[in-house]
C-alpha cells in the first residue's frame, strides 16, 4: 500500500482504492440493527394482534377483523408519517418498520406529502406510487405466476 | 508562450490578489444547534423559513445572504460586474431565480458541492484578468430539497447508513473586489474530474476523496510549496471517513497533512446530532468558509489556508443506470 496510487493502471487503482474504502468505512451495526428490527417489527405486530382481538370481541368475524386491523394499522402509520414521527421510529427500527403493512402506508403517505407542492395531479397523483409502485407491480406479478402454477399443478 | 498567470498544470496565481470585502451566512435549525452555531450570521427557525415550499425557502436564504453581503460591502447590486452562483437543484434554480431578482450580470455555475469554490476561483480570475471590479459569489443547499431530488421523500422511513452525510441547509455569499481591505485570494487550483469506481450514492465521500487528494497534491506540486507552508488544509464535505481516506491517499502520494487538515463536513455537526459521517452539500463548505474560517482569519489565528471544495457529479439517472460517481475538487488559497 506504499506505492503511489497514480502510477498504477486505472483498474488497479480502483481495486486498491476499493480496499482502502472498505478498511475506513464504518461497518453497519448488524446485530444491533437486527435486534431493534425484531423488537420494533414485533411490537407493531403485537399492536396489530391487540386490535385484531378487540375487533373480534366486538363481534367481527375472522376475515372482517383482519381487514379492520389492517386498516387501523395503515391509518396509524399514515398519521405517524404526517406527524413526522414514522421516520424517527424507522431510524431505529429499520426493516422492522419497512416490512409490516405500516411500512407500505408510510411509503405512500411520504411522497404524497412531499409532492403536494407540485399540485394534486402531477404532484400527489403521479408520485404517490414512486416507492410503493415497484412493490405492487412485483407483488401482483408474483401473484399471477403463483396463480398459474396453482392452476396447472394442483 | 505559456499563459503568464499559470503556475504548473492546474494552478493559477493572481497578480493583484482579489479581496474578500464581505461575506454573509445563513443556516437552518439543525446547523444552528451544531458546534459552529455562533459563527453564522443567522439561524433560521424552521426548514420552510416562512415559505410554501422547501425550494422557495432555499432560494430565500440565498437571496438574503446575497443582499446582506452586498450591503456589508457598502455597495448596491448595480455596482457589480458579475454574479457567480450555483446550487444542487436541477437547472440550478436557486441561483437562477435569485439572479432574476438581483439583476446582476450572471454566470450560473455547477460543480455540485464544490460550486462555492468554483465560483470564487472564476470570480478571482475575472477580477485579476481585468474583467470586473466587483464580483458577487454565492451558493446554497437545503436538506429537504436535496433529499427529495437525490434520494427519498423526507418522511420516508429509512435507516441511513453510518457512512452517509447530511446535506447542510443554508447559504453563503461573498463579495470579491479588485481593491479594498480583507483577506485575499492568491491562487486557485482547478480540479480534474476523477472516478475511482465508487458507485454508492449514499457514500459520496468515498467518491470525492480521490479528487480532493489529487487537487491538494497537484497544488503543492504546481506551486512547489511544502504542506507546512499552510496553516491549514480544508476540504468541503468529505466528513469524518472521507477525511481519513483523503489523508491516506495523500500519504500514498508522499504528503503528510494530517496534523493541519480539517474538513467542513466533519466539524459543522457534533456526533450527538446523529448525522453519522458529518455534513455535505453546497452550503457546507460555503457557510464554514464564510463563517468560521474567515472569522478565525480575522482573529489572527489563521494566516493562510488552502481550501478545497469537493463535488460529486452524479445524478439520480446515472445512479439508476448503474454508472459510477465522477467527482471534482477545486482549491483556493486565502491569505490574511
Amino acid at each position: 500500500m506504499t506505492q503511489n496510487i497514480d502510477s498504477l493502471p486505472a483498474e488497479m487503482q480502483k481495486k486498491q482504492y476499493e480496499q482502502m474504502v472498505k478498511e475506513v468505512k464504518p461497518r453497519p451495526p448488524v446485530i444491533r440493527n437486527i435486534f431493534w428490527a425484531f423488537v420494533v417489527g414485533g411490537l407493531i405486530s403485537v399492536i396489530g394482534q391487540i386490535f385484531f382481538n378487540i375487533f373480534q370481541n366486538w363481534g367481527l368475524g375472522r376475515l372482517e377483523a383482519g381487514a379492520a386491523m389492517s386498516s387501523t394499522l395503515v391509518f396509524l402509520a399514515a398519521l405517524f408519517t404526517g406527524l413526522g414521527l414514522y421516520d424517527e421510529i424507522a431510524k431505529v427500527g429499520g426493516a422492522g418498520t419497512i416490512v409490516p403493512i405500516t411500512g407500505f402506508a408510510n411509503s405512500m403517505v411520504a411522497p404524497a406529502m412531499e409532492y403536494r407542492a407540485e399540485g394534486l395531479v402531477l404532484g400527489v397523483g403521479a408520485r404517490l406510487f414512486t416507492v410503493a409502485g415497484p412493490v405492487l407491480v412485483f407483488g401482483i406479478v408474483t401473484a399471477w405466476i403463483i396463480g398459474l402454477l396453482y392452476y396447472f399443478f394442483r | 508562450m505559456a499563459a503568464p498567470k499559470k503556475n504548473g498544470q492546474q494552478t493559477v496565481w493572481f497578480q493583484n490578489p482579489p479581496v474578500i470585502l464581505a461575506t454573509a451566512t445563513i443556516v437552518g435549525p439543525k446547523e444552528g444547534q451544531g458546534p459552529l452555531a455562533h459563527t453564522f450570521d443567522k439561524v433560521v427557525g424552521d426548514n420552510y423559513y416562512g415559505e410554501q415550499t422547501w425550494e422557495k425557502a432555499e432560494r430565500r436564504m440565498l437571496m438574503e445572504v446575497m443582499q446582506t453581503a452586498v450591503q456589508r460591502a457598502g455597495l448596491t447590486p448595480q455596482s457589480f460586474d458579475c454574479m457567480l452562483a450555483g446550487d444542487l437543484l436541477n437547472q440550478i434554480i436557486s441561483a437562477n431565480f435569485v439572479a432574476r431578482d438581483l439583476g446582476i450580470p450572471f454566470l450560473g455555475l455547477y460543480g455540485a458541492c464544490s460550486t462555492m469554490y468554483e465560483s470564487m476561483a472564476v470570480g478571482a480570475m475575472l477580477i485579476d484578468g481585468g474583467f470586473a471590479d466587483y464580483v458577487l459569489v454565492g451558493s446554497s443547499s437545503h436538506y429537504a430539497t436535496a433529499e427529495r431530488q437525490y434520494r427519498y421523500p423526507t418522511e420516508q422511513g429509512v435507516q441511513r447508513p453510518l457512512h452517509n452525510t447530511w446535506t447542510v441547509t443554508g447559504a453563503a455569499a461573498m463579495v470579491l473586489a479588485r481593491q479594498g481591505q480583507g483577506p485575499r485570494v492568491t491562487h486557485a487550483t482547478i480540479g480534474k474530474v476523477l472516478d475511482l469506481g465508487q458507485g454508492d450514492p449514499m457514500d459520496m465521500p468515498a467518491a470525492m476523496a480521490p479528487a480532493a487528494a489529487d487537487t491538494i497534491a497537484r497544488h503543492l506540486l504546481d506551486t512547489g510549496r511544502h504542506p507546512e507552508y499552510y496553516d491549514l488544509f480544508v476540504t468541503g464535505d468529505l466528513g469524518v471517513y472521507g477525511r481519513e481516506l483523503a489523508v491516506k491517499l495523500l500519504q500514498q502520494k508522499g504528503y503528510d497533512i494530517a496534523n493541519r487538515y480539517t474538513d467542513c463536513g466533519a466539524i459543522i455537526f457534533s456526533p450527538e446530532q446523529d448525522t453519522h459521517a458529518g455534513g455535505s452539500g453546497c452550503a457546507c463548505v460555503a457557510v464554514v468558509t464564510c463563517g468560521h474560517l474567515l472569522q478565525e482569519m480575522k482573529a489572527g489565528r489563521l494566516k493562510r489556508f488552502f481550501g478545497v471544495a469537493t463535488g460529486a457529479l452524479l445524478s439520480p439517472t446515472t445512479t439508476q443506470q448503474g454508472e459510477t460517481i465522477p467527482a471534482i475538487a477545486h482549491g483556493v488559497v486565502i491569505e490574511a
